[in-house]
């Protein structure tokens, strides 16, 4: 009898104290609602990428992984409540995948001392790390997207747009807002026109601004759009025979989802990205043996490979290392989500790295640093092969303006900290 | 002509086109709402449920294939051939029909007598059930919609006003198909209800239906028959919208053009819905057109809504609604 209670007592204790053995990463997705499409290949790669890591390492340090995903619909009212609903789990580091959640999230993070990752999403002006302890959004943010177009046109044109016009059909929201500033003082200092045509959510009818570019004729359009608007935007730009290949999307305007509905009329439609394309990297032999041949592959698996996998893929990626630095830092495998936030801001990605972990070229070398949370902001393109419906890299990762951000970076994250009475971090 | 009077015809033939699209969503709304007094806020998810359908049985694609798939264990996807458009749409067509008898049987039979506005609450739980319903048996992912409907830029009108203005209108050959179709489907709808005796009952039980009730007329036959032909419409309104964006779940959000074509052109009449949306569709495009850039662009959502409560304002019921008057 005493031996029986014993045992339950000791099983009672195991069932009720604290799961020392997992690394919790929660993954805020939305695999239902208008942009599904979008969320589910980032959420499926995410979770794909740790599930590989515990079969393969055995988790990171020796301590195993565990995704906690929490389904948004890319509202930003249930992102909240999935961040209050799974920051008591331990979890390390927040992806919310939407700039209105993002936005919700930083002070929150902050006062809760869990860092926040925001990879080419969320508040640009979050690379001052001196401000916005717990956010980062390194490789790239919005302003390094629209430099990076803009750099893109210069290497076209010999160096020179002076008198070129140049659109930007953007999202009428806070999101498609973002490249506006940066682009008008691109503007300024290489004198092409900037015309600005913004689309109402969802974007479903965009004949007014396809219309008004049809009769203004702008050299280039750029794009910062998300969801149905990016379908409709690639269809219109063909109805109106705009040149695809003096189209660009951002990274976000830029996966399968975006081009397949308007078939071979989208070949050569171009967008930016901060990580590589397809599938042929190694990792993606240890995803097949690891993860999908153990029936372990998350979703329906049918996404691997695609652009917005990848992009999960590589936000894991990321995580991971920054995890392990973490580790490496403070001695300690177990780590929580304050020494997390150590890793992250000592992260460091080489090319050695990158390609030790089966993606080389997968994305940029980069470092992360107390006052720089945003990285160098190397950015590439991409353009999509409508034959072989296979989106391919056609530059390398390239520097950004620097001149022109840091400045917009630093007034804008000033006037944030003086709102709120943010102290040097650094 | 001048530059710009030749731009804001185009922009005006343009929003024609367009007012033409939200009418066929529109039409639902009113074939139901003449019926039954029910304000079907799952109109666009029908669209979207209906253009799903379309797709997933022309691409032979298995219904609810990630729950056998997780019961049995099994890889199944698609069923290894693909089905002709005009077969699809008939097949769409029953699966609506299907849905429209579920509707009134499990939902609406249920709430007979019931206030307006539980009826339409009925209808907001019905949307997210079909929302919900369509995303397991067709899956989330964006789908393209090839029922070989013509798109891009119409040559002949294009140069036809180039040989007039020196300027080529830009008609796009899909809104001209949308605008064949949304006339033949008037037609039809409007000779059905005047010319058939189901139209005709129809048309009694949307007068009256305690009247229509006691001399025989079968509501529920006639609730079934209005939710298809809604279900019908909205298999229409799905095809055209779903050409242009693929068939996605934000199709649902076409519901939203719908309404101030509704509040403009009045909740129980077809042709307001049709007068209604070429309203609506011309005066967004050239508000745009001419005072978009001065107010920062992207007017056309909320002008649709303020030309909607500038009629409201003086024609309550719409442009051709019909006048309530109840006595005390």
């Amino acid at each position: 009898m005493k031996y029986k209670l014993g045992t339950m007592a000791i099983a009672a204790i195991m069932a009720a104290g604290p799961v020392m053995a997992d690394l919790v990463f929660p993954s805020l997705s939305y695999r239902t609602g208008p942009y599904a499409a979008g969320g589910i290949p980032f959420a499926d790669g995410y979770q794909d990428y740790f599930t590989m890591i515990n079969a393969r390492d055995g988790g990171i340090g020796g301590v195993m992984t565990r995704v906690v995903e929490c389904e948004t619909g890319y509202n930003t009212e249930k992102g909240v409540e999935c961040y209050e609903a799974t920051k008591g789990e331990g979890s390390l580091v927040y992806q919310p995948l939407s700039t209105g959640i993002t936005y919700q999230l930083i002070p929150k993070t902050t006062a809760d001392n869990i860092p926040m990752h925001t990879m080419g999403y969320g508040r640009t002006s979050a690379a001052n790390g001196d401000v916005f302890s717990h956010t980062f959004n390194y490789p790239a943010n919005y302003w390094n997207g629209a430099s990076g177009a803009i750099k893109y046109l210069l290497d076209e044109n010999g160096g020179d747009l002076s008198g070129k016009k140049i659109a930007l059909v953007y999202h009428n929201s806070a999101y498609g807002k973002e490249p506006i500033r940066t682009l008008e003082e691109l503007s300024k200092k290489h004198g092409f026109e900037l015309s600005l045509l913004p689309v109402d959510h969802p974007g479903q009818e965009q004949k007014s601004q396809w219309l008004q570019i049809r009769r203004d004729r702008p050299d280039n359009v750029i794009m910062y759009g998300w969801g149905v608007m990016n379908q409709v935007a690639v269809q219109e730009a063909a109805n109106i025979r705009f040149p695809m290949e003096n189209f660009i999307g951002i990274w976000w305007s830029g996966s399968e989802n975006d081009v397949l509905a308007a078939g071979a009329a989208a070949d050569g439609y171009k967008a930016l990205t901060f990580h590589n394309v397809g599938s042929d990297f190694p990792v993606f032999d240890d995803i097949q043996q690891y993860v999908v041949d153990a029936g372990e592959a998350a979703g329906a698996g049918d996404q691997i490979g695609t652009v917005l996998y990848n992009r999960g893929l590589y936000a894991a990626m990321l995580a991971a290392e920054a995890a392990r630095t973490a580790q490496g830092i403070h001695g300690v495998a177990d780590i929580t989500p304050a020494m997390m936030r150590d890793g992250m801001e000592a992260l460091e990605i080489t090319e050695a790295r990158m390609t030790e972990l089966g993606m080389p070229n997968f994305g940029p070398a980069f470092k992360v640093s107390c006052e720089n949370h945003g990285g160098p902001g190397l950015v590439g393109m991409t353009q999509w092969d409508a034959d072989t419906k296979t989106w391919s890299m056609i530059s390398d990762f390239g520097p950004s303006d620097m001149e022109v951000i840091q400045p917009l970076i630093d007034e804008d994250s000033a006037a944030y900290a003086a709102e709120n009475n943010i102290a040097s971090n650094c | 002509m001048p530059e710009q009077l030749i731009f804001a015809m185009e922009v005006f033939l343009n929003g024609l086109m367009a007012g033409v699209l939200y009418a066929l969503v529109a039409l639902g709304f009113v074939l139901i709402f003449k019926a039954s007094g029910i304000f079907n806020f799952a109109q666009g998810v029908m669209a979207l449920f209906a253009a799903l359908t379309l797709v997933g049985i022309m691409n032979g694609q298995v219904p609810f294939a990630h729950i056998i798939n997780a019961t049995f264990g099994t890889d199944l996807h698609y069923f290894g051939w693909t089905v002709p458009g005009l077969l699809a749409i008939l097949l769409t067509m029953g699966m609506m029909v299907l849905l429209a008898w579920c509707v009134q049987r499990f939902v609406f039979r249920h709430l007979v007598g019931q206030e307006p506005i539980i009826l339409f609450m009925a209808t907001i739980g019905l949307a997210y059930f079909l929302e919900g319903v369509g995303d397991l048996m067709w899956g989330s992912d964006i789908k393209t919609l090839d029922v070989g409907l013509p798109q891009g830029i119409n040559e002949t009108i294009d140069e036809v006003t180039f040989g007039w203005f020196g300027y080529g209108f830009f008609i796009d050959n899909l809104d001209l198909v949308a605008t064949l179709v949304a006339a033949i489907l008037v037609t039809g709808l409007v000779l059905f209800a005047q010319y058939t005796k189901q139209g005709r009952a129809m048309r009694a039980v949307a007068d009256d239906h305690q009247a229509a009730l006691s001399v025989g007329v079968s509501l529920n036959f006639i609730w079934i028959l209005v939710w298809s032909l809604a279900g019908f419409v909205a298999l229409v309104a799905g095809i055209m919208w779903g050409a242009k964006s693929g068939v996605q779940f934000s199709l649902s959000l076409i519901a939203l053009k719908a309404l101030p074509v509704l509040m403009l052109g009045g909740f129980t009449s077809i042709p307001g819905a049709i007068v209604g949306g070429l309203i609506i569709g011309v005066g967004e495009k050239l508000f745009e057109f001419a005072l978009g850039p001065a107010l920062g662009g992207a007017t056309e959502n909320w002008f649709a809504y303020v030309l909607a409560l500038i009629f409201l304002v003086f024609r309550p019921q719409g442009l051709f609604g019909e006048k309530i008057i109840e006595r005390v």
